[in-house]
């Protein structure tokens, strides 16, 4: 590989994928660590490749925006895996991988004849990560489920909304509850391909969605497990047992600045008075003898002892911290704010649109923005690009998603068939 | 047998987003010294000693979120501010497969243990290192928590309802899932060190992780010029990719007790329309997801107003009989203490503490058939394992661990 991309940490692990929509984000996530995934779609393709939006919104199975992105860099293989035929060439690739990454309703891999005992008996090394919406076994195994209804029952959506719990809550955008299994498919997978040189052979991994979603709501999980708290939902900041003050700030541009926390110790409140003095503010701001006075303490205000009425000078300078941070973000512009918070050393946060993120200086000067090329339409898509840099191999492969069944015949020649066998294969009509 | 039992990580990690990874190796049999500042009794990490507490006892070891994130760890104390200190980390370093840590980006290097230097003790070690915005770019140096990663990345964004601020997310989504991609990095490093015997560093940027999640949005404004800053977006409780009507987050007949369910295709909308049978309010666009989609506020109305009359678990016992994907809002109480199915899964495993005694934590949501998790011991209190660490793993003498002590270096 002297002159040629680094592939990636995972080079050389080879999985092959049948997945709907909950866990091709497990395969992309592999091939983006370099390993060879493929992904395995029935002859008239992936029913995600008919997912909005599209390119030109002209629908089309190779113009789905949504494909590409869950696809990036992973191979296809069109077979009919309901023949007899289909079954053996599935087996044979089985015999070939190191991981089988799937996603079907639990009990049909059994019912195709393709379960775990019978894929361990071609390849005991075989790792088969198998993920749904409630694990394989449970009580509620084979209930409707999707992202929505997943973050629903899991705990995200109690956690999010508004303050007004008129509005209901609400479900975080984007498929995080597919990603999150995903994720958690991922780090099974891993986990077991190491186990395997010490166990000698590979293993089944039940990856349950409802489940990971569970235990990813921090706050909300453990003050119940703990204490039997319930934390309730508010705008745009954690849930919590108890009210908490508002982070949300409309800046002079219309764009939102989520303001973190204010000033506490005296140097941040001299840092505010002299920004106050820069941007001409000062005059607008009576409180700011309050800022100079924050500025004569030492260490951190007390918060305890302010919210308790013991500290009712450190209570009027930190309203007057809060209210001079708030009175600048709706000075300035939210950039402007931002990068001029963050340089004086306080933590907050530009509320990016996602198209924003990809144009910020910053996401461009560390390359994650990813220009990918598609020859047929000879033309590049920005797509998101890697978010860890591996510097001593890092994943340099470019290739864009998958056309229909592009990779069919390599992958079969491959494992070994030969174009007298795949010819036979056509005549039987399951390959695509 | 466990899974990760060879596996020794040099943790510095705290918070969730740091933490909240390696204790995921700890419950898979992986060694996981945390190395803690007995100085300022480890307060780096602002959960230890923090709320929730299991009864009205206070105090550095009583924190629940840092019992959480830290179960099956080995806790050690060591002052790296001093020469000896520096030296005894060295020796430590020697014998980690991995040093982790989510400090500021460039914290470790200003204490003399940057990648190079780790390098230098170790020469395949595998450094980890997890920022906000990753060790380059012009806003290295910037600080982030959860939700200032969620709302750099267009996660916060993403999340709310039309004519209204952001909802975002109501806790650290990215604290949990930059914990997940930092797992992945640890795990995909020792892969790859087995297969070259080479060692690295992996700096992880959690706003890159955040913008991996919006894909799609990227993609429109790339490919479309369409931007998701635009009137009456986002509707996140809506499903524009695919397309589905309805969609959403109903009210039921009881306070702030709500039902999400959604129609997939014809099939399900077919369902719940002999379901809500209401004949008057039903109009013939509903008869094609099209105009069921475009037709998605009076289609909402109707909706609510069957289930607004209704309790939230007929609701969803009705819905799920007909195959209707469906789930209520669940409380923490309903998903914790009444779901079977989280019960089932073992989701909320029990731990000993030291001092906390027997506390629930979360589980993990994977079963692996021959090498699976597991979660017994809870968070080490300060120092607690120094003996073990510095006496069996380095071999110290008990003379020298009391010197040590009494020089304030452990």
């Amino acid at each position: 590989m002297n002159d040629t991309a680094s592939v990636g940490p995972l080079e050389g692990i080879k999985v092959l994928e049948y997945t709907g929509e909950i866990a091709p984000w497990a395969g992309k996530i592999l091939a983006e660590l370099g390993a060879e995934v493929i992904r395995l779609e029935p002859l008239d393709g992936s029913h995600t490749r008919w997912y909005e939006p599209f390119l030109a919104d002209t629908p089309h199975p190779e113009k789905s925006l949504f494909f590409w992105h869950y696809n990036l860099r992973k191979r296809s293989l069109a077979l009919d895996i309901n023949s007899e035929s289909g079954k053996k060439i599935f087996l044979k690739l089985i015999s070939d991988v190191d991981v089988l990454l799937e996603d079907q309703t639990p009990g049909h891999m059994l019912e195709l004849g393709l379960d775990y005992p019978q894929l361990a008996a071609v390849n005991s090394d075989l790792i088969h990560a198998a993920v749904t919406p409630f694990g394989q076994n449970g009580p509620r195994s084979k209930d409707p489920a999707i992202d929505l209804t997943i973050l629903a029952g899991a705990g995200p959506a109690w956690s999010c909304g508004y303050d007004d719990h008129k509005l209901p809550p609400v479900r975080g955008g984007g498929g995080q509850g597919y990603h999150t299994a995903s994720h958690w498919a991922v780090i099974g997978i891993l986990t077991a391909i190491i186990a395997r040189k010490e166990l000698g052979k590979g293993q089944y991994i039940d990856v349950n969605a409802h489940a990971a979603s569970n235990v990813s709501t921090e706050a909300a999980s453990y003050s119940w497990l703990v204490a039997e708290q319930t934390v309730q939902r508010q705008t745009g900041r954690h849930a919590g047992v108890r009210p908490s003050s508002p982070t949300q700030v409309k800046a002079a541009d219309g764009r939102w600045i989520n303001s973190g926390v204010p000033a506490r110790q005296g140097k941040d409140f001299q840092k505010t008075y002299d920004w106050l003095a820069e941007a001409g503010l000062l005059e607008e701001f009576p409180e700011a003898p309050l800022l100079q006075l924050g500025a004569t303490r030492d260490g951190f205000l007390n918060l305890g002892a302010i919210s308790s009425g013991e500290d009712p000078e450190g209570a009027e300078i930190f309203a007057a911290g809060r209210a001079a941070m708030v009175l600048l973000i709706e000075s300035l512009s939210a950039y402007e704010y931002f990068t001029g918070a963050q340089q004086r050393g306080f933590q907050c946060g530009i509320i990016y649109s996602p198209e924003e993120v990809v144009q910020d200086v910053h996401f461009i000067d560390r390359g994650f923005p990813l220009e990918i090329h598609h020859p047929e339409l000879n033309q590049s898509f920005i797509y998101p690009g890697v978010p860890y840099k591996f510097l001593g191999s890092p994943c340099e492969i470019k290739r864009r998603p998958p056309l229909l069944g592009e990779h069919t015949v390599e992958v079969l020649r491959e494992i070994g068939y030969t174009p007298e066998n795949i010819e036979v294969f056509q005549s039987e009509n399951i390959l695509g | 047998m466990e899974a990760l039992k060879n596996l020794r990580i040099c943790d510095f990690t705290g918070q969730l987003a740091g933490a909240g990874a390696t204790r995921h190796l700890a419950a898979f049999g992986a060694e996981v010294i945390r190395i803690e500042d007995p100085v300022n009794e480890g307060r780096w990490d602002i959960l230890r000693g923090n709320a929730p507490f299991v009864d009205d006892r206070r105090g550095i070891e009583l924190g629940g979120a840092f019992n959480n994130h830290n179960v099956e760890k080995k806790a050690i104390t060591l002052n790296l501010r001093t020469d000896e200190g520096k030296e005894i980390l060295r020796s430590l370093v020697e014998k980690s497969d991995v040093v982790s840590e989510n400090f500021s980006s460039g914290v470790m290097d200003r204490l003399g243990f940057g990648y190079e230097a780790l390098k230098k003790l170790r020469q395949d070690i595998i450094y980890v290192s997890n920022s906000g915005f990753g060790a380059s770019g012009p806003y290295q140096p910037y600080k982030t928590w959860g939700p200032i990663v969620q709302a750099v990345s267009g996660l916060t964004f993403s999340s709310g309802l039309p004519d209204q601020p952001s909802a975002g997310w109501g806790y650290s989504f990215m604290d949990h899932t930059g914990g997940y991609y930092m797992c992945i990095s640890i795990l995909a490093a020792l892969i790859y060190r087995s297969s070259t015997g080479n060692g690295q560093w992996v700096d992880l940027a959690c706003t890159e992780a955040a913008a991996t999640l919006t894909g799609p949005s990227i993609l429109d404004w790339s490919a479309n010029k369409r931007p998701t800053r635009r009137d009456g977006e986002p509707n996140s409780n809506r499903n524009a990719w695919p397309k589905m009507a309805p969609h959403g987050i109903f009210p039921t007949n009881s306070l702030d007790t709500w039902i999400s369910l959604a129609c997939r295709n014809d099939d399900d909308w077919t369902q719940l329309r002999a379901l809500i049978d209401d004949p008057a309010g039903f109009d013939s666009n509903y008869d094609t997801l099209e105009g069921r989609y475009a037709h998605q506020n009076s289609l909402e109305e109707l909706v609510s107003s069957w289930t607004l009359v209704n309790s939230q678990t007929e609701l969803a016992s009705r819905l799920t009989s007909l195959g209707i994907p469906n789930a209520p809002v669940r409380d923490p109480q309903q998903r914790i203490d009444q779901d079977e199915n989280t019960a089932d899964w073992g989701l909320w495993p029990t731990v000993e503490h030291t001092q906390m005694g027997s506390v629930r934590v979360d589980g993990l949501p994977v079963h692996l058939s021959e090498t699976d998790w597991n979660l017994e011991r809870g968070a080490g209190c300060l120092g607690e394992h120094n003996d073990e660490v510095y006496g069996e793993l380095l071999g110290f003498s008990s003379t020298k661990l009391k010197d040590l002590k009494s020089q304030g270096i452990i």
